[in-house]
């Protein structure tokens, strides 16, 4: 059995080249892509998202740590079933996607296939993507006091295409609070990207 | 420290000037009046910080975004370009703060680089904006004030790769050199989270010859004592230091009474003088208006503690406003203030302490200016 554990540091400590040579020399000595993605890769971002979530890690680690996912998930294609599907973005007049990628990430990293419509999504651009990808979580981000609302107009927009039972809508960024979330109708809500996942999870029940 | 008068040439700039000397007239000014603030004198040497702080903590200002927003400026729309379309309304925002007792004021040119505007208007007005900025300070100041030019974060990430040292020190040089150009006295580099993008605008700051505060914004980790990237106080001080900084600072952020412990490890970590310019506690959303949860007289009872650890510039960021100065004012000058303010508000019918126990709250700003 081949050692997965370097990998797992590779993609912990940030460091690309090396999670990509560990992947690609895992696959080729025939290691099941499915339990390089079981025991490295979600194991890697859920340890990555735990010390962010205790700020042993800070915005550059996770980014870091992410990068070095996103490399090793290149290899490994589709190799398992993804928990859910999400469409996320920063919501209409909102500029800001730090927070946004790093949910993203975590997201990923923890097993979801993501589609990421980066930031000022329109509510019809969101509509759209759920559609066409059969997305069954929508994640929505704002860093503007002043942008808040757009969220609401996002739901509103899934409400009126008639797929706002189809989707599970999380929120998050700065200004919003738990109380925003019921105020608005999301069905959750992250105080930061790795509670984001831990939502995601509970929504859906996986 | 390169932009320090030499002993000779410091009688210009007699720290602070007493009650005595302020402007009389309808205006109250509640604090000092930084004298010696000639025009022709500072075209021959930059003011230098050490000197102006060198009698106790200056008075800086409070939140330009906010208040521009009680002027009509539309939540989301960028204040910056209003030094250009509705330059009363900025010049209205430098003479309140002036007029409630800064000593320091700055410009409202915090996004004001090519990155962030870029967008919204041609790259040539972007000078200009910049320019325009300063000369509206300047005037409102005439000469009761020192102008300290803003110089914000452009909101993108060297660590991603999102934009290169190259593109961020060519933005920082244009607008540090066009502020220089509108006659600022000084340059603030503000709220910056990366200490690389913070050096790269520094050092492009130090281009122009005019002293540069440098401050970071510390408002992450179990303590609220990091940088969104992971800074301390300790390594922002350092690293600020050594490329030249003649100010280093704290601004934004979670709150003053969070500033206190920040202040005095940056004194530590420092020789430098310390400028410390904290929000309004953190905004909430009340009734979809926004709130900051600290009132004047709650802020200015941290003023002590902030002088205390080190503070040499103090002011307020998101979420204060004239009154966040005048209280300020009157926590570190309140000879001054009985004497004139409060006598004179007496006569006018006892409204001297009108607002400053008030809640605080403002619309559409941003929660967190990075």
């Amino acid at each position: 059995m081949q050692d997965i554990k370097p990998l797992y540091e590779a993609i912990l400590e940030g460091r690309e080249k090396d999670a990509e040579a560990l992947t690609r020399e895992a696959v080729q000595s025939g290691v099941d892509p499915t339990r390089i993605v079981k025991e490295g890769v979600i194991p890697a971002m859920a340890e990555a998202g735990r010390r962010f979530e205790c700020t042993e890690f800070f915005v550059p680690d996770l980014l870091l740590a992410s990068r070095a996912m996103k490399a090793a998930l290149r290899i490994l294609g589709n190799a398992t079933d993804p928990l859910g599907r999400v469409v996320i973005g920063t919501v209409k007049g909102d500029l800001h996607d730090i927070g946004k990628n790093l949910v993203a990430a975590l997201l990923e990293g923890a097993g979801f296939e993501v589609i990421d419509l980066g930031y000022n999504v329109q509510p019809e651009q969101f509509v759209k993507a759920v559609q066409d990808k059969n997305a069954n979580v929508v994640a929505l981000s704002a860093l503007l006091t002043t942008t808040m609302g757009s969220m609401r107009l996002t739901i509103d927009a899934l409400k009126q295409a008639g797929i706002r039972d189809r989707v599970k809508v999380l929120v998050g960024g700065a200004p919003i609070t738990q109380k925003f979330a019921d105020e608005i109708g999301a069905d959750g809500y992250g105080d930061n990207a790795a509670e984001a996942v831990t939502v995601a999870r509970r929504c859906l029940a996986v | 420290m390169a932009t320090a008068i030499t002993p000779q040439k410091r009688s210009p700039w007699p720290a602070v000037a007493s009650p005595s000397n302020t402007p009389t007239g309808s205006r109250a000014v509640h604090a000092p009046v930084l004298t010696g603030i000639d025009a022709r004198a500072r075209h021959l040497m930059p003011i230098a910080l050490e000197q102006l702080v060198a009698n106790g903590p200056v008075i800086t200002d409070g939140a330009w975004g906010t208040e521009l927003q009680a002027r009509g400026l539309d939540p989301g729309d960028i204040p910056d370009l209003w030094n250009l379309a509705r330059p009363e309304a900025v010049a209205e925002v430098a003479q309140a703060y002036i007029d409630a007792g800064s000593q320091i004021i700055l410009t409202n040119t915090f996004g004001a680089n090519r990155i962030r505007l870029g967008d919204h208007v041609p790259a040539s007005q972007v000078p200009e904006i910049n320019r325009r900025g300063v000369q509206l300070s300047r005037q409102a100041a005439a000469g009761r004030a020192l102008v300290f030019a803003s110089i914000g974060p452009t909101g993108k990430l060297l660590l991603t790769n999102e934009v290169t040292p190259e593109t961020l020190a060519t933005a920082f040089t244009e607008q540090a050199q066009a502020l220089a150009e509108g006659g600022a006295d000084a340059l603030v580099i503000e709220t910056m989270a990366d200490l690389t993008e913070a050096t790269i605008a520094l050092e492009a700051a130090k281009t122009t010859g005019l002293p540069v505060v440098a401050c970071m914004v510390f408002d992450t980790g179990k303590d609220k004592d990091r940088t969104l990237m992971g800074i301390t106080p300790e390594q922002a001080a350092r690293a600020l230091t050594e490329a030249g900084a003649d100010a280093i600072g704290a601004n934004c952020g979670v709150g003053i009474e969070r500033y206190v412990p920040v202040c005095r490890r940056l004194r530590n970590a420092t020789q430098r003088p310390v400028w410390i310019k904290p929000n309004a506690g953190c905004p909430t959303v009340v009734e979809g208006r926004i709130t900051y949860n600290t009132s004047p007289a709650e802020f200015a009872a941290h003023v002590p503690d902030l002088r205390a650890a080190g503070a040499s510039f103090i002011g307020g960021c998101c979420g204060t406003n004239p009154r966040f100065i005048q209280a300020i004012a009157q926590s570190l000058h309140p000879t001054a203030f009985e004497d004139s303010t409060l006598a004179r508000r007496g006569r006018e019918g006892g409204q001297a302490q009108q607002g400053l126990h008030e809640p605080e709250d403002s619309t559409g700003s941003e929660a967190a200016p990075r």
